[in-house]
């Protein structure tokens, strides 16, 4: 078993708290992590990528071969285009369509949906709306990490163990919300994860 | 004992700890600012207290390691690829004194240059200096060589230096840790004879260093970091440090079966070299830095005794940036399989300065001002406030290297400039600009230096900075900065008419002026917020 995931987002967005998550889900599963990430000037603003690979025997490369994606999890729909050599011929993208607009020069949305809808049945995710519904925007990581979840090869019991462990101390409540958040983006998403 | 995640740095970390340092010395750098930062959280649990306060620079980090392990401790020293140049003096010269507690000093080397001036290869640095080089390839062999870096150094009574790259020391992995050692005892060694560096003592000291070459060499065929991983074929590779990641990687997705020797111990194991030389007709080097050994294996004059080298000098490799699978496979002839295309509508997205942040303010009030001037340089240096070089602000027109603004602005002052205004933040002004500001004030060159004090080191991370406030007016004036001529304003919206003013009164008079721009940075003032006790 192996999993490559490209994590993919603007720096500030948080992308790091949604490969924590993974990173300790696959670790309490008994797997073996690579976890590469950008530190630096990139976090100001800027594009920012995370390597995350998970696999039951040893992982070399910190880094994702170009083509050997499975996944890639954008919290913002242009990031997800940025990485796209990466992606597996089956591999699937999970996007927020959410816009984070803080360049000249960003594309107009259709020709976003159409570049993605040009990969293999893209699931595109409401993250903020769906965010609000759960109980909090600051939550539209867990919708995204939720969507992402029939993907990672993880089980979601895994992977909701770990928000609760990641935001146990702070509360029951922002932990509940998170879990809320995370089975909302797994909902929307489930349908769509059937390999046919 | 359980694994727990830890990024590259903080391996290093929790090695040094549990190798018993007494100490850690640094100045932030991006990828080496976490080593530090997670001796510095989690320290306080350990049955005896680490020191572990940012330095001004790693030249003071440096000398006060040294100073620690001829106090017999021991002691980790850690900085960027860049801040060696800082180092060097020292570094250089603790390998002719030696060293007395163990004495490591990581340095994180960032090549295709992600946060950084250069990528220059710190393994230079080690050659030049003759002492061992370590390079772990993976995040469990940055813990264990960590520790065993300490063993090294007390055995050969020399520094070790361990390199690491940012993907190493930017990923994270499961890491098993051993027990700790305790630290040593206050052991002062009295020994001019190697300390004092006058001629007659650094002479000896320096053949003792040359003698010992070989008995390091011995160590390195003997090391695990250096090992065979045996194969077939006509072609052998020689993968440095985390080159061998990416070649393994190859390897096992191709299902190739070259030989390989991974090298992760300096000087190098020439005996080992030789045995995959004598049993491959074709030689591929993969090094992740400069093609350093590729150029010593190669020769001079390229004669390989009928063996063909391949590296990165050939251009089999890439010359220049980091290594990773897809370039190794590449040199390895395996075809590449067709990939998705980055679309054409793709734009790139740039850093910026935080929405809210105070050097935006700055910049505004400094544009307006030297609009109006005639020469419209603006000399500036390394920190959050490089970002100014981008539209919108277009406002700086020079970075290259700490506490450069000031000493480019004095001297383009000297060759008759005017204006010559020169912007640094505190952090990097206590680092290397003070000297610079004496310069100018010594030798009367009319320059205006804007210090960009927000209290913190912020491109790093929000790292406290050695002098910041009314520490920062002291330096100043005690520096000889007139008082007239020492202003203070504050970077906000509210203040811009009044800080224009300050700007061109000082930017207009003909002699050395001083403006310090004081307001919190807003991610540093925000993690205050969030986290009241937290000292970082």
């Amino acid at each position: 078993m192996q999993i490559n995931i490209i994590l993919a987002g603007v720096g500030g967005q948080g992308i790091l708290t949604i490969a924590a998550v993974i990173d300790l889900a696959a670790l309490q599963s008994g797997l073996i992590v690579r976890q590469a990430e950008v530190h630096g000037m990139s976090q100001r603003g800027g594009a920012v990528q995370s390597h995350l690979r998970i696999a039951d025997q040893e992982i070399y490369s910190d880094l994702i071969a170009e083509g050997t994606a499975n996944l890639i999890l954008s919290v913002e729909p242009l990031e997800a285009l940025r990485y796209l050599p990466f992606l597996a011929s089956e591999g699937r993208i999970v996007t927020s369509t959410d816009l984070f607009i803080n360049m000249e020069g960003y594309p107009a949305m259709e020709h976003i949906h159409a570049e993605l809808h040009r990969t293999n049945r893209p699931v595109l995710v409401n993250a903020a709306e769906l965010a609000r519904k759960a109980g909090n925007p600051r939550t539209s990581n867990m919708v995204m990490l939720g969507a992402a979840a029939p993907f990672t090869g993880l089980a979601s019991q895994e992977l909701e163990a770990s928000i609760e462990k990641l935001f146990r101390a702070k509360g029951d409540e922002i932990v509940a919300m998170n879990i809320r958040a995370f089975r909302t983006g797994k909902a929307l998403s489930q349908p769509q994860a059937s390999n046919t | 004992m359980n694994k727990q995640l830890l990024l590259g740095a903080e391996a290093i970390a929790l090695g040094a700890l549990d190798a018993g340092i007494s100490g850690v010395y640094a100045y932030p750098g991006t990828p080496s600012t976490e080593i530090t930062e997670y001796i510095q959280k989690n320290s306080g649990r350990r049955d005896h207290p680490v020191r572990s306060a940012w330095s001004a620079n790693e030249k003071t980090a440096y000398e006060a390691a040294l100073g620690m392990s001829y106090a017999g401790k021991r002691t980790l020293v850690c900085m960027k690829h860049v801040g060696l140049n800082v180092a060097a003096d020292a570094f250089i010269n603790s390998a002719i004194t030696g060293v007395n507690g163990g004495l490591v000093v990581a340095v994180a080397d960032d090549p295709s240059m992600h946060s950084s001036q250069n990528e220059q290869d710190s393994r230079v640095y080690g050659k030049f200096a003759m002492v061992p080089v370590v390079e772990p390839a993976s995040q469990q062999e940055l813990y264990d060589v960590t520790r065993y870096a300490f063993d090294l150094s007390e055995s050969v009574e020399l520094p070790v230096l361990l390199r690491l790259t940012t993907r190493l020391a930017h990923s994270r992995a499961g890491v098993k840790s051993t027990a700790t050692r305790i630290q040593n005892p206050l052991n002062a060694l009295y020994a001019p004879e190697r300390f004092v560096l006058m001629p007659h003592n650094a002479r000896r000291q320096y053949n003792n260093l040359l003698g010992m070459q070989e008995r390091l060499e011995e160590l390195s065929e003997q090391s695990s970091l250096n090992r065979l991983i045996p194969g077939s074929g006509k072609m052998g590779l020689l993968a440095f440090g985390i080159a061998f990641n990416y070649v393994m990687e190859v390897r096992q997705a191709c299902g190739l079966n070259f030989p390989i020797l991974k090298i992760g111990h300096y000087p190098l194991p020439r005996k080992q070299i030789e045995a995959l030389f004598n049993t491959c007709e074709t030689i591929l080097v993969a090094e992740e830095g400069y093609p350093v050994y590729e150029e010593l294996l190669r020769g001079y004059f390229g004669l390989q005794n009928g063996k063909q080298i391949k590296g990165r000098l050939d251009g089999t490799l890439p010359r220049a940036g980091e290594l990773n699978a897809d370039s190794v496979a590449h040199a390895l002839g395996v075809t590449k399989k067709e990939v998705l295309a980055v679309p054409s509508i793709m734009v790139n997205r740039p850093p910026e300065l935080c929405k809210g942040c105070g050097h935006r303010d700055l910049y505004e009030a400094l544009n307006t001002v030297m609009r109006s001037c005639k020469e419209q340089h603006v000399f500036s240096d390394i920190g959050c406030y490089t970002l100014g070089a981008l539209a919108p602000y277009n406002a700086i027109h020079t970075c290259v290297d700490m506490g450069a603004s000031i000493t480019m602005a004095k001297g383009a002052a000297d060759a008759g400039l005017r204006p010559a205004v020169a912007v640094i933040g505190d952090s990097t002004f206590t680092h290397s600009g003070m000297t610079g500001l004496l310069d100018a004030i010594n030798d009367h060159s009319p320059l205006t230096v804007i210090i960009a004090d927000n209290d913190t080191t912020a491109m790093t991370g929000g790292q406290n900075s050695s002098a910041n406030g009314s520490k920062l007016q002291a330096i100043c004036l005690g520096l000889g900065v007139e008082e007239a001529h020492l202003r203070t304003i504050i970077p906000l919206k509210s203040h811009l008419a009044e800080n224009i003013e300050v700007l061109r009164q000082e930017i207009n008079w003909d002699g050395v002026s001083v403006v310090i721009a004081v307001r919190e940075c807003i991610e540093t003032a925000a993690r205050k917020k969030r986290n009241p006790s937290a000292n970082v």
